[in-house]
C-alpha cells in the first residue's frame, strides 16, 4: 500500500475502519516519508521507531477486538512540551536535558485512551517563545513550501510535519499564536480551542492564563476530530471548564452553505505595514464566505492595538514564574556552583537560550517592585478591554474573519536580530489569546511566491462548532487545502 | 530615658488535612525522604495545583475561632523567590486578598484581661525540609506544598509575656479547633516575630527587626527579651537600630543577623494564573460555623457548671485539649468529675511531666481510670491504692482489679476481721478507751490507728470507724 | 508608566531572575527591552482607572478537590531525575543562610 501518510486523518479513519489499511501500514508509510524527507524539513527531535510501531500493533489488536475509535491507530506528533511518560520533554531547551517525564498529561491520556499512535517529538521555539522556531537549541526546521523560509512558530514543528505529510496530525499549544501562525505559515489547519476547553496538566507552561492546546492538521475536520478527543473537563486543572463537548466531527456535513451565518470583518485587522498580497487573498476569501451565503457585517475590535503591549508584558511576567523552576535541582541539566545561587545563574545562564533569557527578564521588570502598577496592572486592564470588545462584536456576528499574520512566511534569519519586529507579527493572534476565545486558521491562498496563506475564522468563547463549520464549508468550497509542497 | 517595646507575631500554622494543599500527596511527618512527592509539589514541568477544600475549610474555622471576618472574595498569588527548598521557586499564596481579614484575641496576661488584634490570616504552602551535611545540604520535599496558614498580628504586644500568652492562646484554639495539632517538635506550629522599641510616648514605632522561623515558645520568649535589651541598648548607647532579619542562636541565647534591608527580596507578588478565586458564601460560612467544636472557655464554664468542678480544676483541666478531650473521655464511663479531676491534676499531670510524655504516650486509658474511681467509691480500695494502681497502669498498663489484686490492695469491710482487730485493740489499749468513755471523743483515733496497723492498712476506715464506735458507745 | 521607564537596569533585574549576562547580552538587552518598554508605552493612550483587571480568561471560582490521597510518584523515579542526589535527598551545594 502506497502513500497512506498523504491522506488526510478522516480518510484514514474509514481505511481503518473497514479494513483497507492497518495501522501498522499507515505507521510504515509515515516513517519512510520522516525517513526521506525530515532531513529537509527537520520537524523531529526524537522518533522512536518501535514504540511507534508497538503502538500501531496494539491498535490494529484494539480494533481487531471490535473497537472502532476515529483516532484509533493514527500517528500524531507531540510538541516537545507536552509530558508523556517515559519520554524526555526538552521543550527545545537544553535546560531539560536529562528529563524524563514521569507522567503523561492529560491529552496524552485521552490520546492513549483513544487508540492514537504517539509518533514521535517534534521542534518548537524553546519554551514556546517565538514565531518562526528559530529559538530551538536542539535543532533548526524549515517550511516545507520553501526550505529557505521559517515555519512559523512555536509550533513550527507540527506544522510543517503536517504540512510535509511526515504525520497524519500533531498537537502544538497557542499562547500567543503558536498554533494558528505556523499553521498559516505552512498552509495546515491549526485550532486554538477557547481558555478552559482543553486541559494544560502536562503542558509546560508558558503563559499560564493565555496557554491551550490544540490540534494542527491537513483538513478543517481532521481538527474536528481530534479537537473532540482533547476536550473535556479534567479536574487536575484548575482553569479546565465543565463544558459538554459537542460532536466536533460528525457535525461537520457536506453541505457548505453559510446562509443565515453572519460574519464579522474587524475594521482595524488589515493593519498597517500588511503584505498586500496577504489582504487581497484574505479579501478574495471572505467575499467567497459571502458567495456561500454568508452576511458580512462590519465589526469593531478598538482595543487590539493594544494586544501585542498587553501580551509582552502578561505573558512575560507569568513565564518568569513559570520558569523558575528550572534551576538545576530536582531535574534536567545542572551546573555546580559554589551555593545555591550560584548553581541557579550558571545553570539558568547556560540552559535557556536568548530569546527566553531576554523574556524573562523582560517579565521579571515589570512585576517588580514600583513597576508592577505601572505594567502588569495597567495591562491585565486593558486586557478586560480586549475581552470587552470581542464581546461586543460577537452581539453582531457569528464568527469573525480575518488575516493569521501580516506576511506570509519569512526567509530565515529576516528577524532574529529585531524582538520588537519579531513581536509585532502576533498583533493579529494575541487578542483571542488575551480574550480567551477561539480561533482557527485554515489556507485560503498563496503568495506571488508561492508561500501559503492563512484565514483567521475567529469564534466566541466555546463556539468552536461554528468556526469549525464556517472553516470547513470554506475549505470544501476551494481547492487550497488540497496543494501540496513539493519535496 | 524610658523605652518601650512593640512586638507583632507572624505565626504559621500548619492544617490538620490528609494531603498536602493542592495536589493528593499525603502529608506524614518522618516518613522516608522524597516519598510523598508528586510532579505538582516537586515543580515538575506541566504540572499543575488544584486546591484542597479541607484545607480552605480549616483555615476559615481558624478565622472564626481567632474573630476575623471571612473574606467572601479571596485570591491566589505567586510569591517569587529562589531556594532550593522552593520547588517552583515561587510560593502559592495570598497578598492582597486572604481568606481571613482582622480578627481578635483576649487573653489573661500576668493577672490582667489584654486584647489583641489580628490583621490576617492566609493560606500558602509549605516549603521542603532543607539538611545539612558536610559540604553539601540535602532537599526532602515530603513537606513541600503541605498546607500552612499564616495568623499574623497587628504590632500590638510589648512583652515577651504578651506574645507568650497570645501564642499559647492561639495554639490552644487551633488544638480546640481541629485546625492543628500544633505539635512545635513537629515544626506544625512556628513563629517569626518582629520587635521594635522607641522612647516611651513616642507615636512612631521605631526600625523594625524580624526574628525567624522559631517553634519552641521557650526561645521565642528568650528571642524576644535579648532583642529588647539588645535595642534598647543599641539607642541608649547613642546608635540606631537597623532594619534587619536576625535568627535565633538557642546555644548562645543571642540573635543574630541574617539579612540586611538593602538584601531584602524583592518578591513580585502577582495573580497566580493557576488557581481560581475563592468565593465562600454566607450558607457556607454558617454550616462551618455550625460545626465548630467547642471552646476551652465554655467547657470550663461546664465543667463548672454541669460537674460541679471547682474554677481552678476546670481551668487546669481545659488548658490542654488533650488533657480535656481525656477527661471528657474518662466521664463517659464514671460520674465522679472531682475524682477523675484529682486523679488528672495530680498523679497524670505529675507522671508526664516527671517522664516529659504526652497524655497520649501514657498507657492509662480513661476507662481504667474510670474503673479505679469505681473501686474506690465502692471503698474496695482506698484513694491510696487507687494512686498506686494508677501509676501501675500509667507505665505499664494492665488491669485494675487483677493489680489490686497482685498488690493486695483490697480494703477489708468484713465484719468478723474487722471485730477481731478492734477488740484486739480495745483490749490492748485501756487508757484512750477510759478517755474517750469520759468525753474524749479525739481518743478514737488512736484505736482506729491500732486497727489499720493490724490490717496492714487495709481495712476500711469508714467501717473500722463505725465497728469501734459501736462498741465504745454501746 | 513615562514616569516609571528611565531605562531598565538589566543587570539587577537579570540577577533578581538569578542570570548571569555576559557583557554582550546586557548591551544587547538593554537595547532591544528598552525599545520593547518604549513600544508598551502606548497603553498610557488608555484610561483604564475605572476598569477591573483580568486575570483569569474565564471567570470561574471554588475549583476545589476533596482532601484524598492521590498518587504520588515512585522514589526511584524521583531520584533518577535528580542531577544529585544522597541517602534519599535531592543533593545541592551547601545553603548559606542568607
Amino acid at each position: 500500500m502506497a502513500d497512506l501518510h498523504k491522506h488526510t486523518l478522516a480518510e484514514l479513519s474509514e481505511k481503518l475502519s473497514s479494513g483497507a489499511c492497518t495501522s501498522v501500514d499507515i505507521v510504515n508509510d509515515v516513517l519512510a516519508s520522516i525517513d526521506s524527507t525530515d532531513g529537509k524539513i527537520g520537524a523531529y527531535l526524537t522518533l522512536d521507531r518501535d514504540d511507534a510501531l508497538a503502538q500501531a500493533n496494539l491498535a490494529d489488536e484494539r480494533r481487531a477486538n471490535g473497537e472502532n475509535l476515529p483516532l484509533l491507530g493514527i500517528p500524531i506528533a507531540i510538541k516537545d512540551l507536552l509530558n508523556v511518560k517515559g519520554q524526555p520533554c526538552t521543550c527545545s531547551s537544553k535546560i531539560l536535558e536529562g528529563y524524563i517525564a514521569p507522567y503523561d498529561a492529560t491529552v496524552i491520556s485521552k490520546l492513549r485512551k483513544a487508540g492514537a499512535v504517539l509518533l514521535g517529538r517534534v521542534n518548537m521555539d524553546e519554551f514556546a517563545m517565538g514565531s518562526s522556531t528559530e529559538n530551538a537549541a536542539l535543532g533548526k526546521t524549515s517550511n516545507p513550501w520553501n526550505l529557505e523560509h521559517v515555519p512559523g512558530g512555536s509550533s513550527g514543528g507540527s506544522a510543517a510535519c503536517v504540512s510535509a505529510d511526515e504525520a497524519i496530525a500533531a498537537l502544538g499549544s497557542d499562547t500567543g499564536g503558536s498554533i494558528r501562525q505556523p499553521a498559516a505559515f505552512c498552509g495546515c489547519v491549526g485550532v486554538k480551542p477557547t481558555y478552559g476547553r482543553v486541559s494544560r496538566y502536562g503542558l509546560t507552561a508558558f503563559a499560564s492564563s493565555l496557554d491551550q492546546i490544540g490540534p494542527l492538521t491537513k483538513t478543517v475536520k481532521d481538527s474536528a476530530i481530534l479537537l473532540e478527543t482533547l476536550c473535556g473537563h479534567d479536574p487536575l486543572d484548575s482553569s479546565s471548564l465543565k463544558m459538554d463537548v459537542p460532536a466536533f466531527g460528525k457535525n461537520l456535513t457536506a453541505d457548505t452553505s453559510l446562509v443565515g451565518m453572519k460574519l464579522g470583518l474587524p475594521k482595524e485587522y488589515f493593519v498597517e505595514g500588511m503584505d498586500p498580497e496577504v489582504e487581497k487573498v484574505v479579501r478574495e476569501a471572505i467575499e467567497h464566505c459571502k458567495s456561500l451565503g454568508a452576511e458580512i457585517v462590519e465589526v469593531s475590535l478598538p482595543n487590539a492595538k493594544y494586544a501585542i503591549a498587553v501580551y509582552y508584558i502578561i505573558a512575560t511576567a507569568e513565564a518568569s514564574a513559570n520558569l523558575a523552576r528550572f534551576d538545576g535541582i530536582r531535574y534536567g541539566m545542572r551546573i555546580d556552583g559554589k551555593n545555591p545561587a550560584d548553581l541557579y545563574a550558571k545553570t539558568r545562564s547556560a540552559g535557556f537560550g536568548q530569546e527566553v533569557k531576554r523574556r524573562i527578564i523582560l517579565g521579571t521588570y515589570v512585576l517588580s517592585s514600583g513597576y508592577y502598577d505601572a505594567y502588569y496592572k495597567k495591562a491585565q486592564k486593558v486586557r478586560t478591554l480586549i475581552r470587552k470588545d470581542f464581546t461586543d462584536a460577537f452581539k453582531t456576528c457569528d464568527a469573525i474573519l480575518a488575516p493569521v499574520t501580516p506576511t506570509p512566511a519569512y526567509k530565515k534569519g529576516d528577524k532574529t536580530d529585531d524582538p520588537l519586529k519579531m513581536y509585532l507579527d502576533d498583533i493579529l493572534t494575541t487578542p483571542i489569546n488575551l480574550a480567551g476565545n477561539c480561533a482557527l486558521s485554515v489556507p485560503c491562498g498563496f503568495s506571488s511566491s508561492g508561500m501559503p496563506i492563512g484565514l483567521h475564522i475567529i469564534g466566541d468563547d466555546f463556539q468552536e462548532e461554528t468556526i469549525l463549520k464556517v472553516g470547513h464549508a470554506y475549505e470544501q468550497s476551494t481547492e487550497w487545502h488540497k496543494q501540496r509542497p513539493s519535496l | 530615658m524610658k523605652y518601650e517595646a512593640t512586638i507583632g507575631l507572624e505565626t504559621h500554622v500548619m492544617q490538620k488535612t490528609n494531603t498536602k494543599m493542592f495536589c493528593g500527596c499525603k502529608y506524614e511527618y518522618g516518613a522516608k525522604p522524597n516519598t510523598h512527592v508528586c510532579p505538582t509539589c516537586l515543580g515538575y514541568p506541566g504540572a499543575l495545583p488544584v486546591m484542597n477544600e479541607k484545607a480552605i475549610e480549616l483555615i476559615c474555622k481558624a478565622g472564626m475561632l481567632l474573630g476575623c471576618e471571612i473574606n467572601p472574595n479571596s485570591k491566589w498569588d505567586r510569591k517569587n523567590y529562589f531556594y532550593p527548598d522552593m520547588a517552583k521557586n515561587y510560593q502559592i499564596t495570598q497578598a492582597d486578598e486572604p481568606l481571613c481579614l482582622g480578627g481578635e484575641v483576649t487573653v489573661e496576661v500576668e493577672g490582667e484581661m489584654k486584647t489583641f488584634s489580628l490583621e490576617r490570616i492566609h493560606q500558602e504552602e509549605n516549603a521542603a525540609k532543607n539538611t545539612h551535611v558536610a559540604g553539601a545540604s540535602l532537599v526532602d520535599y515530603n513537606r513541600a506544598g503541605t498546607a500552612l496558614m499564616e495568623i499574623v498580628s497587628d504590632p500590638c504586644m510589648s512583652s515577651a509575656a504578651d506574645a507568650l500568652a497570645y501564642m499559647t492562646y492561639v495554639k490552644q484554639i487551633m488544638q480546640y479547633g481541629g485546625i492543628s495539632n500544633c505539635d512545635q517538635e513537629k515544626g506544625q506550629m512556628r513563629s517569626d516575630v518582629n520587635v521594635s522599641v522607641k522612647p516611651v510616648g513616642q507615636k512612631e514605632l521605631g526600625s523594625k527587626v524580624e526574628i525567624k522561623n522559631m517553634n519552641s515558645f521557650a526561645f521565642i520568649q528568650d528571642a524576644i527579651e535579648y532583642e529588647i535589651e539588645r535595642q534598647i541598648n543599641l539607642l541608649e548607647s547613642g546608635g540606631s537600630v537597623v532594619q534587619e532579619t536576625r535568627g535565633y542562636n538557642p546555644d548562645r541565647g543571642e540573635t543574630f543577623t541574617q539579612r540586611t534591608k538593602e538584601n531584602a527580596h524583592d518578591y513580585r507578588y502577582f495573580p497566580e494564573p493557576d488557581l481560581m478565586p475563592v468565593k465562600v458564601s454566607s450558607e457556607q460560612m454558617e454550616q462551618w460555623r455550625s460545626e465548630l467544636p467547642e471552646m476551652p472557655t465554655p467547657r470550663r464554664k461546664r465543667y463548672v457548671e454541669t460537674l460541679g468542678l471547682p474554677e481552678y480544676d476546670a481551668g487546669v483541666l481545659t488548658a490542654s485539649m488533650e488533657v480535656s478531650d481525656w477527661f471528657e473521655e474518662t466521664m463517659k464511663h464514671t460520674k465522679n468529675a472531682k475524682a477523675v479531676s484529682n486523679f488528672i491534676m495530680g498523679e497524670m499531670l505529675r507522671l508526664l511531666s516527671e517522664q516529659g510524655l504526652k497524655i497520649a504516650d501514657a498507657k492509662v486509658t480513661p476507662e481504667k481510670l474510670a474503673q479505679i474511681v469505681a473501686l474506690i467509691d465502692a471503698k474496695t480500695i482506698s484513694t491510696g491504692g487507687g494512686k498506686q494502681i494508677f501509676e501501675v497502669l500509667f507505665n505499664e498498663g494492665g488491669d485494675p482489679q487483677k493489680i489490686m489484686e497482685a498488690k493486695g490492695l483490697a480494703q477489708v469491710s468484713d465484719d468478723s476481721a474487722l471485730e477481731g482487730w478492734a477488740d484486739e485493740a480495745m483490749a490492748n489499749n485501756p487508757k484512750p478507751v477510759e478517755e474517750y468513755k469520759a468525753g474524749n471523743p479525739a481518743s478514737i483515733n488512736f484505736l482506729m490507728g491500732q486497727v489499720m496497723k493490724s490490717s496492714r492498712g487495709k481495712a476500711n476506715p469508714g467501717a473500722v470507724m463505725q465497728m469501734l464506735k459501736q462498741k465504745l458507745d454501746g | 508608566m513615562s514616569e516609571t521607564h528611565e531605562g531598565m537596569d538589566v543587570g539587577y533585574v537579570a540577577k533578581l531572575a538569578c542570570i548571569d549576562l555576559t557583557e554582550e547580552e546586557t548591551v544587547l538587552f538593554q537595547s532591544q527591552l528598552d525599545q520593547v518598554l518604549h513600544y508598551v508605552e502606548q497603553l498610557n493612550e488608555l484610561d483604564v482607572s475605572a476598569v477591573e483587571p483580568t486575570a483569569h480568561a474565564v471567570p470561574v471560582f471554588n475549583v476545589l478537590r476533596k482532601d484524598e490521597l492521590g498518587t504520588s510518584l515512585n522514589h526511584e523515579e524521583v531520584m533518577a531525575n535528580a542531577p544529585s542526589s544522597a541517602d534519599g535527598h535531592i543533593r545541592v551545594p551547601k545553603i548559606i543562610e542568607q
